[in-house]
């Protein structure tokens, strides 16, 4: 059976700090080669769950297997398969770029000249060959952060571990980073990835998670999650709060389902799920020909606030 | 290197089996030679810190000078020692035995600051041997100590310190302040990884290096402390180290009870105190690095 199996298996993974309960019961199973997003707010228990899974901390109880391996009983072979980057990079900051890679390729057991090798290529891949040869300190946060995620790479890992990748970045190096990380996804490693973004799982996860007071509240594809909470959404805010009928009655056959009414707000939503650009010109008209006033019109993108609200019927 | 090969290949299938000891550990010594390599790059990096971390020089080079100047100029000629000699050649192993006992103190720092910059994390989720860590480190440190050493034994040369046992037996007692020196880095190693921050290993160390090495033969002869105080001079390590030193270097080496267990084998309680020191912390070290997992 060398099928496809799961890179990643957790069940009922409990971690108590003192009176707080990090992980209550933790469920999850990433298949191999795929991508999977761990996605919550933070104290959801994502970072807990990555740390577990690296071997950094103990569970106090459940089980966790990283490439058919206990990450309890059999941790330094657990070690041998995984690549980690924090939520912080971890660099020497007084080595270089290249130093740096290097020692995290031997430490991981790489010869001195696959180290080297290894090194020299990710340090292209990621844009980084001109900075090669100086230190640390004197790189950029995105720099420091691409680095930081090569120094996970350095020895190719089975499954690749990233704690909120892009917090901190600029938004240009969070789409740089987001481009990176698709790439590898594409050489076809695991990659577990935490993130508070409903946008980022969105765009580089195959299957999420969502986690809340340290367990899975639901998971599916990006795709499912949105479609579940009506995806984005035309938001019209009119100008006289007496025209909030006239409004449905004009927006309601454009809207994929029943428009959504705010009537305290006088705000009425139009669920768009092929995306609001499709469907703002209409809107505009249709109220235009229903002489209906607007003083706003704004599109809403769901996010992980939204997630919650339709699950729990809560904000996290 | 099978077990390099092996354990970098993808594992398709590996399923959700549960696997006790390791499929690709490889044998004891291959996982021995691993351990002596890892040892090796973190020593390297320390090694690499000590040269290009130009903020560090004056505690290498500057800070022992001083020490060795004031000493030996300010109190140089203030204290006639019980029985005679020059305690200007006694001072000398004194100042050399304070500076390898504040080894402590980078390698405390170092270590918290790796902590703090999230390195010892990342070293954890990687197949190192925890000890292979601070072997690396107090292994650094014990060369950044040796210019410190070097340099002040120079300066001592310089301003009437002389060695009078000939060359082996100095080279020996250099060597015991080595390995008390590597104790003390080790010792350095655990306060570093149990401090609540840097600072807090900048600071604490100095709390008590400074009683210890004063409270010993470092700088004076222990006969006019008061009773007690002078029973934990006597038996204080850096006394041993102090008065080893000095043994070997024929330089004065005056105790109240020249009979006395730590008067007549300074050099053997040197080496046994080191050696305690360092297996007790570098026992500390590996189950601290066990303990965080929990």
């Amino acid at each position: 059976m060398h099928s496809v199996g799961d890179a990643i298996v957790v069940e009922g993974l409990v971690k108590r700090y003192g009176e707080a309960m990090a992980l209550d019961g933790l469920d999850l199973r990433v298949p191999e080669g795929s991508v999977f997003g761990l996605l919550g707010p933070n104290g959801a228990g994502k970072t807990t769950t990555v740390r577990i899974l690296t071997t950094l901390l103990r569970p106090d109880a459940g089980t966790a297997a990283v490439a058919g391996l206990d990450v309890t009983s059999n941790p330094a072979d657990v070690r041998r398969r995984i690549g980690m980057a924090g939520q912080f990079t971890a660099l020497d900051y007084t080595l270089s770029g290249r130093e740096n890679l290097v020692m995290f390729g031997r430490l991981q057991r790489l010869g001195r000249r696959q180290a080297n090798r290894s090194a020299d290529r990710l340090l292209g891949e990621f844009g980084l060959t001109e900075v090669a040869g100086k230190a640390v300190s004197t790189y950029s946060g995105g720099m420091a952060r691409r680095l930081d995620l090569a120094a996970a790479l350095v020895a190719t890992p089975t499954v690749l571990f990233l704690d909120e990748p892009s917090t901190g970045l600029d938004p240009p190096s969070r789409l740089e980073l987001w481009d990176l990380l698709e790439g590898l996804v594409a050489s076809g490693m695991t990659l577990l990835l935490t993130t508070q973004y409903l946008e980022e799982a969105d765009r580089l996860a195959d299957h999420v998670a969502v986690v809340d007071h340290g367990r899975v509240i639901t998971s599916g594809t990006p795709d499912e999650l949105k479609r579940r909470m009506g995806g984005e959404r035309v938001d019209v805010h009119l100008a006289d709060p007496a025209d909030l009928d006239r409004a449905v009655t004009a927006l309601r056959p454009i809207a994929a389902g029943e428009p959504v009414v705010d009537a305290a707000a006088a705000v009425v939503g139009v669920p768009a799920p092929a995306g609001a650009s499709a469907v703002i010109a209409e809107v505009v008209r249709a109220l235009d020909r229903h002489h209906v006033a607007m003083s706003d019109i704004s599109t809403h993108r769901p996010t992980l606030d939204d997630v919650f609200l339709a699950v729990t019927g809560h904000t996290p | 290197m099978t077990t390099t090969a092996e354990g970098r290949g993808r594992r398709h299938g590996a399923g959700t089996a549960t696997r006790r000891r390791a499929p690709d550990a490889g044998s004891r010594w291959s996982e021995l030679a691993w351990a002596l390599s890892d040892a090796a790059v973190m020593t390297r990096r320390n090694l690499i810190h000590t040269v290009r971390v130009r903020a560090l020089w004056p505690f290498i080079i500057v800070q022992p000078v001083t020490f060795v100047l004031l000493f030996a100029l300010v109190f140089g000629g203030a204290i006639d020692l019980p029985g005679g000699g020059s305690y200007r050649e006694y001072l000398m192993a004194g100042v050399f035995a304070q500076a390898v006992a504040f080894t402590t103190y980078p390698t405390a720092v170092g270590v918290a600051f790796d902590m703090q910059l999230g390195l010892i994390d990342r070293f954890r989720t990687m197949p190192i041997h925890p000890s292979a860590m601070f072997i690396g480190r107090t292994l650094g440190d014990l060369g950044r100590m040796a210019i410190s050493i070097t340099v002040m034994a120079l300066c001592g040369l310089s301003v009437g310190w002389r060695i009078n046992d000939g060359f082996a037996r100095a080279a020996g007692g250099f060597a015991l302040l080595a390995l008390f020196g590597y104790a003390m880095s080790w010792i350095g190693a655990y306060l570093g990884l149990t401090a609540r921050s840097t600072q807090a290993a900048q600071s604490l160390p100095m709390l008590w290096l400074f009683p210890l090495t004063f409270v010993s033969n470092a700088f004076v002869p222990t006969q006019h402390m008061p009773g007690v105080l002078e029973d934990v001079a006597n038996w204080n390590p850096v006394s041993s180290v102090a008065a080893a030193t000095r043994t070997l270097f024929g330089n004065p080496h005056p105790f109240a009870d020249p009979d006395s267990f730590p008067a007549q084998h300074s050099v053997l309680l040197t080496v046994l105190w080191s050696v305690a020191l360092t297996v007790i912390a570098a026992v500390l070290c590996t189950r601290r690095m066990r303990a965080v997992a929990r």
